[in-house]
C-alpha cells in the first residue's frame, strides 16, 4: 500500500535532523494558521494561486526563491559551523547528515533559489519592457511555476519524511546509483529536479515566443532593452539545455528503478556519460542564471549613472556570443577524467574564449559610468560590488580552465570559492539589484535605502570573509565536502569563513528589516508617477503597480530608450483619445492542480507507491485534456473599465504635477 | 565618514597582521610549495597565468573605484555626457584587450596541456617505478608488481626515480590527489587512468581522495613517502617480512567498507591482481581506457 514508506522514514536518527523536521512542520503550520486567522484562503486562491497574470506569477516565483534562499542559507551556516569545529573530531553533525546538507544546499540554491528568482524577474519585467499585456502562453506560465514549486516541495518534504541525497548537487554515479545508495535520498533529488526541470524548459519556450512575437510596435530586436536581450538568450539556453538534464536524471532514475545499466560500474554501464550529459546542461545553466543578472546590471548602471548605456550593440553581440559558446565548454568540469591532451586543451581554450565577451561587458559597464552622474542607490552598489568581485572570480576561473593547473585545484575548496565567486556577486547580487530596482514598479512604493545599503555591505564583506579563506584552503590541498579533517593549519581559515557566513546572515537580516521598514513607511515612499528613478525603458511608462493589462494603449517605440524618448518628446503621460476593450486570460486552477499531482507523483515514485503513481499520472493527463478543450479561457476588460482605471491614475498624477522630479 | 575612517584605521593593524600571516602560510601551502618537477611545472603555470590576468584585473578594479568616485552625483564639476554611448575606437579596444590576453594564455595552455599530460611518462635515464593504485571504500591499495608487494594507505618510492601510476577503483568514482607532487586524476571502476610523479628529495607528503565517496571520505588520506634509494630497498625488504599475503580472500576482506585504516603491508601478491580488479567490471572484455592510449 505505501511502498517502502514506513514509520522508520521519520528523521529520528539525530536530534538535529528531528529539529529540522520540527521547524519545517512548525513553519508550514504557522503560515497556515496565519492565513486562516486573516481569512485569506479565498483571496489567496482566486487572486494568486490560480492567477495567470505574469506579474503575480513572477511575484510568487520570487517569494518561493526567497523562502528557499533562507533554507539554503541555513544549510550553508550549518556546514560552515561544522567545518569550523571539526578538527580531529566529529563536530556536531554525523557524516550522513553533513552529506545531506551539502547536497541540499547546492540543489536548493541552483534549482529552487536562483532559477525561480530569475524566472520571477523575467516574468514581471520582460512583458512590461517589450510593451505587451502578458506572456505568449499565460496558462503554461502558471504550470511552469507550479511544477517548480512541486520540485521545491519535494526537497522540503525530504526533511521530514526520509532523507535527502548525499551525492552532492551534481549526483555523480556510480555513487548515486542503486548499488551504493539504495535509499530514497537520491530519488528525492532526481524527482525534484525532473519535475522542476520540465517547468524550466516550458518557461524557456514561453519567454522565447513572448519576446519574439509579442513586442510593441516599433520595438525591433535592436531596440530591446539589455535585460530583455539577456532574458531571450537565457530562454534559448533553457529550452536547449534543460532537456539534457532531464535525460541524465531520467536515465539515472531508470538505473535505480529498473536495474538498468546506463551509468553503473559493471554490465556495460559507463559512468563517464553522466558527467558529460549533466554538464552539457550544467555549463549553459551557469549562463542561464548569470545572463539575466548581467541584464539587470546593464539597466541599473545606465539608470543610476543617468546616462545612455555604452556600446549597446557590443553588449548584445557579447550576450549572444556567450550563449552560443556556453555549449562548447562542458568538459572543463572534468579535465581530470583522463581525456587526451588534445581534448582537454580544446575545452580549456573554448572556456577562455568566453572570457572575451564577458570582459567586453565589464568594460561597457565601466564606460557607462564614465562621465555619468552616479547615484549610489543600493542597486548601483550591488552593481559596483559585483564588478569588483566578479573579475576576481573570472580570474580564478581562467586559472581553472588550464588543464594542468586544474589537476592541482580541482575538487578542492579553491573550486568551491571560484564558483561561489561567480554565483554570489554575478548572479545573486544581480537579482538583488533587480529586486531593489523594480520593487517600486511591482508594489507601488520604494524600498528603504539605508537598510538596503546595510544589507549590501554585510553581503559584500561577508562574501570576502567567507570565500577568500576557501581559496587559500584550496592551495593547502583541502578537498571540498569534508565532514572532518586532521590538518590543524586549516582550522583558522575555516573559522574566518564561518564568521563570514554569519556576516552574510546579518545582510539577510538587514533585507528582512528593509522589507519591514519599507512596508511600514509605504505611504511616504509611494511611487505615484510610476517612474521613481527617471527611468528610460517602457516598464516605467505605466503605473506602479501596473494594471492587470499593463498598458491601456500599447506604446509606440521609436528608440532604444523608449520611455526617455517619450519624455523628451513630451508625449509621456499623454492621455489617449479613446480606450478599447482588452482581452485578458482567465485564471485557471489547472496549473496549481497539475503541480499538486506532479508533487504526489514524484513522492509516489520516490517511495515506490505504484498505485499512486498511476493515479497521479492519469489525473495529470485528464487535467491537460480538460484544459486543452476549454475554449472559454479569456475575459474582456471593457473600454469603460479601462477608462475608469486610467482616470484614477491621471487624477493621482495631477496631484503630483509640479512636485514631480 | 571621518568616524568610519578612524574606525577602519584602528582595526587596520590587526587585519594587516592577519593578512601577512596568511600570506606567509600560503607560501608553504601544498600547491604553492611543490616537491617534484610535475607539480612545479603546474604551479609555475598557475603563477604565469595569474600574472597575465592581473594585467586586466587590476585596471578594471581601479577604474571601477575611480569612476564611481569621480562621477558621483554630488561631484558637479565632473564632465557629464548623458548621450555619449558609442565609440568605435573604444569598442575595438574592449574587444581586443581581452582577446589578446586570451590568445596569450591559450598558447600557454595548449603547450602545457600536452607537456603535462598525465599519461606521458617522465623522461628519465632510470626506468619508471610502476605502481598500481586501487581506490576502495575508504582507503587506497598500492600494488608494486616489480617488487611483488602491496601496501595500504602508504605510497613509497625512491626520490629521483619517476613513478608511473596506473589507477582504478573498486568502488564509486574517486580522485587520486597528491598536490605537492602530481595533482590528481579520477579513479573509476572497470577503467584505468594514469598519473606520473617524481620527487626531487626525500620527504613525506599527504595524498587524498578529493572526490566525495561516502561516509568514510573525510578519513581517506594516505601517506606519500619519497625515500633515498637505499632506504627504499630497506622499505621493500621490510614489506617482504609482513605476515599477510594479498590473495583473493585477503583482497575481499580488504575491499569491504572500512574507515581510517592504518598503514598495512602485504609481502606477496597474486599475479595480475590489478587487471582482475578491472576485469571484474568488464567481464573480461578489454576495459575502455585500459589499453595504453598511445
Amino acid at each position: 500500500m505505501f511502498g517502502r514508506l514506513t514509520l522508520e522514514a521519520l528523521p529520528l536518527y539525530s536530534a538535529i535532523a528531528a529539529g529540522g523536521a520540527a521547524v519545517t512542520i512548525g513553519g508550514a503550520l504557522l503560515v497556515a494558521i496565519a492565513i486562516t486567522w486573516l481569512g485569506a484562503w479565498r483571496y489567496l486562491w482566486t487572486d494568486w494561486l490560480t492567477s495567470v497574470d505574469h506579474k503575480r506569477i513572477g511575484i510568487m516565483y520570487i517569494v518561493l526563491a526567497l523562502i528557499m534562499l533562507l533554507r539554503g542559507f541555513v544549510d550553508a551556516i550549518m556546514m560552515r559551523a561544522q567545518q569550523a569545529m571539526a578538527l580531529n573530531s566529529g563536530g556536531y553533525l554525523p557524516p550522513e547528515h553533513f552529506d545531506q546538507i551539502f547536497s541540499s544546499h547546492g540543489t536548493i540554491m541552483i534549482f529552487f533559489m536562483a532559477m525561480p528568482f530569475m524566472t520571477g524577474l523575467i516574468n514581471i519585467i520582460v512583458p512590461l519592457q517589450i510593451g505587451t499585456r502578458d506572456v505568449a502562453f499565460p496558462f503554461l506560465n502558471s504550470l511552469s511555476l507550479w511544477l517548480t514549486a512541486a520540485g521545491a516541495g519535494l526537497v522540503m518534504v525530504s526533511l521530514v519524511i526520509g532523507k535527502f541525497s548525499t551525492a552532492g548537487w551534481t549526483g555523480y554515479p556510480p555513487y548515486s546509483g542503486a548499488e551504493a545508495n539504495p535509499g530514497v535520498g537520491v530519488d528525492y533529488w532526481i524527482w525534484a529536479i525532473l519535475i522542476s526541470g520540465v517547468g524550466s524548459t516550458l518557461s524557456g519556450i514561453n519567454f522565447i515566443v513572448t519576446i519574439l512575437k509579442r513586442r510593441a510596435p516599433g520595438m525591433t530586436l535592436m531596440r530591446m532593452t539589455p535585460f530583455t536581450w539577456t532574458a531571450l538568450c537565457a530562454s534559448v539556453l533553457m529550452a536547449f539545455a534543460f532537456p539534457a538534464l532531464t535525460v541524465a536524471c531520467g536515465l539515472l532514475a531508470l538505473d535505480r528503478l529498473f536495474g538498468m545499466h546506463f551509468f553503473t560500474n559493471a554490465h556495460g554501464g559507463n559512468m563517464m556519460n553522466y558527467p558529460n550529459l549533466f554538464w552539457i546542461w550544467g555549463h549553459p545553466e551557469v549562463y542561464i542564471l548569470i545572463l539575466p543578472a548581467f541584464g539587470v546590471f546593464s539597466e541599473v548602471v545606465a539608470t543610476f549613472s543617468k546616462k545612455r548605456l555604452f556600446g549597446y550593440e557590443s553588449l548584445v553581440y557579447a550576450t549572444a556570443a556567450i550563449a552560443i559558446l556556453s555549449f562548447t565548454v562542458w568538459l572543463h568540469h572534468f579535465f581530470t577524467m583522463g581525456s587526451s591532451a588534445n581534448v582537454n586543451a580544446f575545452f580549456g581554450i573554448t572556456t577562455m574564449i568566453i572570457a572575451v565577451p564577458t570582459g567586453v561587458k565589464v568594460f561597457n559597464w565601466l564606460l557607462t559610468m564614465y562621465r555619468g552622474r552616479i547615484d549610489f542607490h543600493p542597486s548601483m552598489m550591488w552593481t559596483i560590488g559585483f564588478m569588483i568581485t566578479f573579475v576576481i572570480g573570472g580570474m580564478t576561473g581562467v586559472l581553472l580552465a588550464i588543464p594542468p593547473a586544474d589537476f592541482l585545484m580541482h575538487n578542492t575548496t579553491f573550486l568551491v570559492a571560484h564558483f561561489h565567486n561567480m554565483i554570489i556577486p554575478g548572479v545573486l547580487f544581480g537579482y538583488l539589484a533587480g529586486y531593489m530596482y523594480w520593487f517600486p514598479k511591482v508594489f507601488g512604493f520604494e524600498l528603504d535605502r539605508k537598510w538596503g545599503l546595510a544589507s549590501f555591505w554585510c553581503w559584500l564583506i561577508g562574501f570576502y570573509l567567507a570565500f577568500m579563506p576557501l581559496y587559500i584552503l584550496g592551495f593547502k590541498g583541502m578537498p571540498r565536502r569534508m565532514e572532518q579533517y586532521n590538518d590543524p593549519s586549516w582550522q583558522p581559515y575555516l573559522m574566518v569563513a564561518a564568521f563570514g557566513a554569519f556576516v552574510v546572515l546579518l545582510g539577510i537580516a538587514c533585507m528582512v528589516m528593509q522589507l519591514y521598514v519599507s512596508v511600514r513607511d509605504r505611504r511616504k515612499t509611494a511611487d505615484i508617477t510610476g517612474d521613481p528613478w527617471e527611468g528610460r525603458t517602457l516598464e516605467w511608462a505605466t503605473s506602479s503597480p501596473p494594471p492587470a493589462y499593463n498598458f491601456a494603449i500599447l506604446p509606440e517605440v521609436r528608440d532604444r530608450e523608449p520611455f526617455l524618448d517619450m519624455k523628451e518628446r513630451g508625449v509621456a503621460y499623454q492621455r489617449p483619445a479613446a480606450y478599447e476593450n482588452i482581452h485578458m486570460p482567465r485564471n485557471s486552477m489547472v496549473g496549481v492542480a497539475m503541480g499538486a499531482f506532479a508533487f504526489a507523483l514524484g513522492f509516489a515514485m520516490i517511495w515506490h507507491i505504484w498505485w499512486l503513481v498511476a493515479a497521479c499520472g492519469l489525473a495529470m493527463w485528464i487535467a491537460m485534456i480538460a484544459r486543452s478543450s476549454d475554449d472559454d479561457s479569456e475575459f474582456m476588460v471593457t473600454a469603460a473599465e479601462v477608462k475608469q482605471t486610467e482616470d484614477a491614475r491621471y487624477r493621482a498624477l495631477a496631484t503630483r504635477t509640479g512636485s514631480r522630479k | 565618514m571621518k568616524q568610519a575612517i578612524d574606525k577602519l584605521l584602528r582595526v587596520a593593524p590587526a587585519v594587516g597582521a592577519a593578512l601577512f600571516a596568511a600570506a606567509c602560510d600560503l607560501r608553504h601551502s601544498a600547491v604553492l610549495d611543490p616537491k617534484g618537477p610535475i607539480a612545479l611545472a603546474e604551479r609555475d603555470l598557475l603563477r604565469d597565468a595569474f600574472y597575465v590576468m592581473m594585467l586586466v584585473i587590476v585596471p578594471v578594479i581601479v577604474l571601477t573605484l575611480l569612476f564611481a568616485w569621480r562621477y558621483r552625483a554630488t561631484n558637479t564639476r565632473a564632465v557629464y555626457t548623458p548621450k555619449w554611448a558609442e565609440s568605435a575606437r573604444l569598442d575595438a579596444i574592449v574587444w581586443l584587450i581581452p582577446a589578446l590576453i586570451v590568445v596569450a594564455v591559450a598558447v600557454l595552455l595548449w603547450r602545457s596541456t600536452h607537456k603535462l599530460d598525465p599519461y606521458r611518462e617522465i623522461a628519465s635515464s632510470t626506468p619508471p617505478l610502476e605502481v598500481q593504485v586501487v581506490a576502495q571504500d575508504w582507503k587506497w591499495l598500492f600494488i608494486y608488481p616489480e617488487q611483488g608487494i602491496a601496501t595500504v594507505n602508504q605510497l613509497a618510492f625512491p626520490n629521483g626515480r619517476p613513478v608511473s601510476l596506473r589507477i582504478t577503483s573498486d568502488t564509486v568514482m574517486n580522485s587520486f590527489y597528491v598536490p605537492q607532487l602530481a595533482g590528481q586524476i579520477y579513479a573509476m571502476a572497470g577503467m584505468q587512468t594514469r598519473l606520473q610523479l617524481l620527487a626531487d628529495q626525500p620527504g613525506k607528503f599527504v595524498g587524498r581522495n578529493s572526490m566525495y565517496s561516502g561516509g568514510g571520505f573525510s578519513d581517506q588520506h594516505f601517506e606519500v613517502v619519497s625515500l633515498a634509494s637505499a632506504d627504499f630497498d630497506a622499505w621493500v625488504a621490510k614489506a617482504k617480512q609482513a605476515p599477510g599475503k594479498l590473495d583473493a580472500t585477503a583482497y575481499t576482506a580488504l575491499a569491504a567498507k572500512s574507515r581510517s585504516n592504518p598503514i598495512a603491508f602485504y609481502s606477496a601478491i597474486e599475479p595480475n591482481m590489478f587487471d582482475s580488479i578491472i576485469a571484474k567490471y568488464t567481464h573480461a572484455h578489454p576495459a575502455p581506457g585500459a589499453a595504453p592510449r598511445r
